[in-house]
């Protein structure tokens, strides 16, 4: 029995509905630990005091807020290759969870920015490309809900994904060289692995995986919803035929 | 045959219209698709047009001229160069046949936007004869179009075909053509064919 | 192609405002921003490059909507379809049209702006170079752009929303080799990263847009 199987809509529905809860009880065990861990079990750091238990948010929601993309992109090659419905709309699915990860990432930033550096917001690199892709997100998302024609819609959003990953790609660097130019060597890095010891890395780990567990979660459900929504859009569709 | 059509499936939007559709049509002859309104002709049109890709089948847009509802003219253009451009667009050296066939003499030097309804419809229509296409495929193409204006096109078609073309048309007015062949599409409604899952979301889900 | 392109220019020039809409946002937007930042020199200098590289960016934006949205209205885009010149075609003599109507005669206009603006004489040359280079990119973005909402009402809005995340590198690029050229520092790297993004958009770009249309047709 082949994986891609379950690029039928009947079979994911049943698949996800099994897995579904086991990925939940997953993401909440790891979130609860790594979180927990992280909050009330590590040392402060001498540099950042309490401040740097944040990163236990920060660094997983903006590795989610990166991967999700790259999630949708290789559903939508798959849906633009091999025609499944369910990949279009898991890209879909994906999309505004991306969204919510981007902002949560640069939230946690800011609060994090203000007492390390005294300022919410800086024209890092980093923290640029993560608000250009927000904006990639928000388009992605916009272009979705306006065409009413499902399959004409996964197309686009598709071919919109594909050249918008090139171009968030290239404003990444976009940024990094624009603010080289700006201010000579930036002094600000938010580089997480280079400065965390032993002691903040085993929670950080745990809580990524959580992250992850906790996206794989949201975009099944969601998935799941966008499946009901079409299957709704095509019984409507039939009806009004009839 | 000119152009034979075997078990063709059309959608519009995300629903099949027509399933199992076969038909032909023989050098010089009309094919004039009956059927009442919403039954599928400017789906099966467009299909044909190459415009929608096909559900099931194939079919060879590459033969086929296709004259939708809208005109498709520019109306700070003149006649002329409005006939001029899709001329050099489909390879085709001289209007003047096109002109001459539909009466365009007077109207040449006009701006298509100063045109009548009608006068827009017959500039429109003579774009046909400079795709130097067999196979015309006519939709509604009667449409504002007066009963000398009407006889002047009927008098187009059949020439296109007495130098060998076809053309299938989507008309309830009759055209005046020698070798006409009338086919109901109805019968080819998607609702009446057997049940067949092309959408994969028709099927219960849990 | 080239009575396509012949045709779509003459359209641009009898319709009136083709040429001169995108041109005229230019010098309010010029005229605008040293009434609402303050006349200073020291405050305009810096902010020039950019502000114009941005004028640039939304007077192209102006006019994206009308690239497809009158041919698919009147039915041409249709009959375009069908007819035996490539769709990709098609694309790229639009795109080219954009240009012509737009990012040339901003190309043209700018250094007189420029001096509203307190752009030292040395950033001329490489403000037009760097319209020159960059603009096309602009234009065959923003025809992609176009294909993705040509059947959609109030298509306008999202394609700005579409559009101007993408045309963020060639901003950046584009504005960095007028202030590096400014300067008197090197510009090839930020030049060439910019003739980059333009020849690829110019390569790759057709096909995604006539992906779009084609699908917007069906």
């Amino acid at each position: 029995m082949s994986f891609w199987e379950y690029a039928n809509p009947r079979r994911f529905m049943a698949l996800s509905a099994k897995i579904q809860p086991w990925v939940w009880a997953a993401a909440t065990v790891l979130c609860a630990t790594g979180l927990i861990w992280g909050f009330f079990f590590t040392p402060e750091d001498f540099r950042m005091g309490n401040s740097v238990k944040i990163i236990y948010i920060h660094v997983p929601s903006a590795f989610i807020a990166i991967n999700a993309w790259f999630m949708m992109l290789v559903a939508s090659l798959i849906w633009l290759i091999r025609r499944h419905h369910v990949s279009a709309l898991a890209a879909r699915a994906a999309a505004p969870i991306g969204l919510i990860m981007t902002i949560v990432a640069l939230l946690t930033g800011a609060i994090w920015g203000k007492p390390m550096w005294g300022t919410y917001w800086e024209w890092d690199p980093r923290l640029t490309s993560f608000l250009i892709l927000g904006l990639f997100y928000l388009g992605y998302s916009a272009l979705w809900s306006a065409i009413e024609e499902p399959d004409a819609a996964a197309d686009l959003t598709s071919i919109l994904c594909l050249v918008g990953t090139v171009f968030a790609v290239l404003s990444r660097y976009a940024a990094q060289f624009w603010s080289q130019g700006l201010h000579q060597g930036a002094s600000l890095s938010l580089d997480a692995e280079e400065n965390v010891a032993d002691v903040f890395w085993q929670p950080l780990v745990i809580s990524l995986a959580g992250f992850v567990a906790l996206f794989l979660a949201l975009v099944l459900m969601r998935t799941r919803t966008e499946i009901r929504r079409r299957r709704l859009s095509t019984l409507t569709a039939r009806d009004r035929l009839a | 045959m000119t152009l034979t059509i075997t078990d063709l499936a059309c959608r519009r939007g995300q629903i099949t219209v027509l399933r199992g559709v076969s038909l032909s049509v023989a050098a010089g002859e009309a094919l004039v698709l009956r059927g009442p309104n919403g039954a599928g002709k400017t789906t099966l049109l467009r299909t044909l047009a190459g415009l929608t890709p096909p559900i099931a089948g194939t079919v060879d847009p590459d033969i086929c001229a296709y004259a939708a509802h809208a005109d498709g003219l520019k109306g700070q253009l003149t006649v002329a160069e409005n006939l001029t451009f899709w001329a050099s667009i489909f390879g085709t050296a001289d209007i003047a046949p096109a002109v001459a066939a539909f009466d365009l003499a007077p109207l040449l030097h006009r701006r298509a936007a100063d045109l009548s309804a009608g006068q827009k419809r017959r500039t429109s229509l003579a774009r046909l004869p400079l795709t130097g296409r067999k196979v015309w495929l006519l939709d509604e193409p009667t449409v504002s179009l007066d009963a000398a204006n009407v006889a002047l096109f009927g008098r187009a078609v059949a020439a296109h075909l007495g130098t060998g073309g076809s053309a299938i048309l989507a008309t309830h007015i009759d055209l005046g053509l020698p070798d006409v062949r009338t086919l109901d599409i109805l019968q080819f409604a998607a609702r009446h064919a057997a049940p067949v899952t092309d959408d994969p979301f028709a099927e219960a889900l849990e | 192609m080239i009575a396509l392109l012949a045709r779509d220019l003459r359209l641009a020039i009898r319709a009136g405002g083709g040429f001169g809409l995108g041109l005229a946002f230019f010098l309010i937007l010029a005229t605008l921003v040293p009434l609402g930042v303050g006349p200073d020199a020291t405050l305009l200098r810096p902010i020039g490059p950019g502000i114009l590289w941005l004028g640039a960016l939304l007077a192209c934006l102006l006019s994206l909507d009308r690239i497809f949205a009158l041919d698919l209205e009147d039915g041409s885009l249709d009959l375009l379809a069908t007819a035996p010149i490539p769709l990709e075609g098609v694309a790229t003599i639009k795109a080219l049209t954009h240009w012509i109507t737009t990012g040339l005669p901003l190309t043209v206009a700018a250094p007189a702006l420029s001096l509203l603006l307190f752009l030292p004489t040395s950033a001329l040359p490489w403000l037009v170079v760097s319209l020159l280079i960059g603009t096309p990119a602009l234009s065959w973005l923003g025809t992609f752009g176009a294909a993705l909402t040509v059947g959609l009402k109030r298509g306008s809005l999202l394609l700005s929303l579409l559009v101007l995340p993408l045309y963020i590198p060639t901003l950046v690029f584009g504005a960095e080799v007028v202030r590096r050229g400014g300067d008197g520092l090197s510009v090839a790297t930020p030049l060439a990263l910019l003739a980059a993004i333009t020849l690829g958009c110019v390569a790759v770009l057709p096909f995604a847009t006539a992906a779009a249309l084609r699908i917007n047709l069906r």
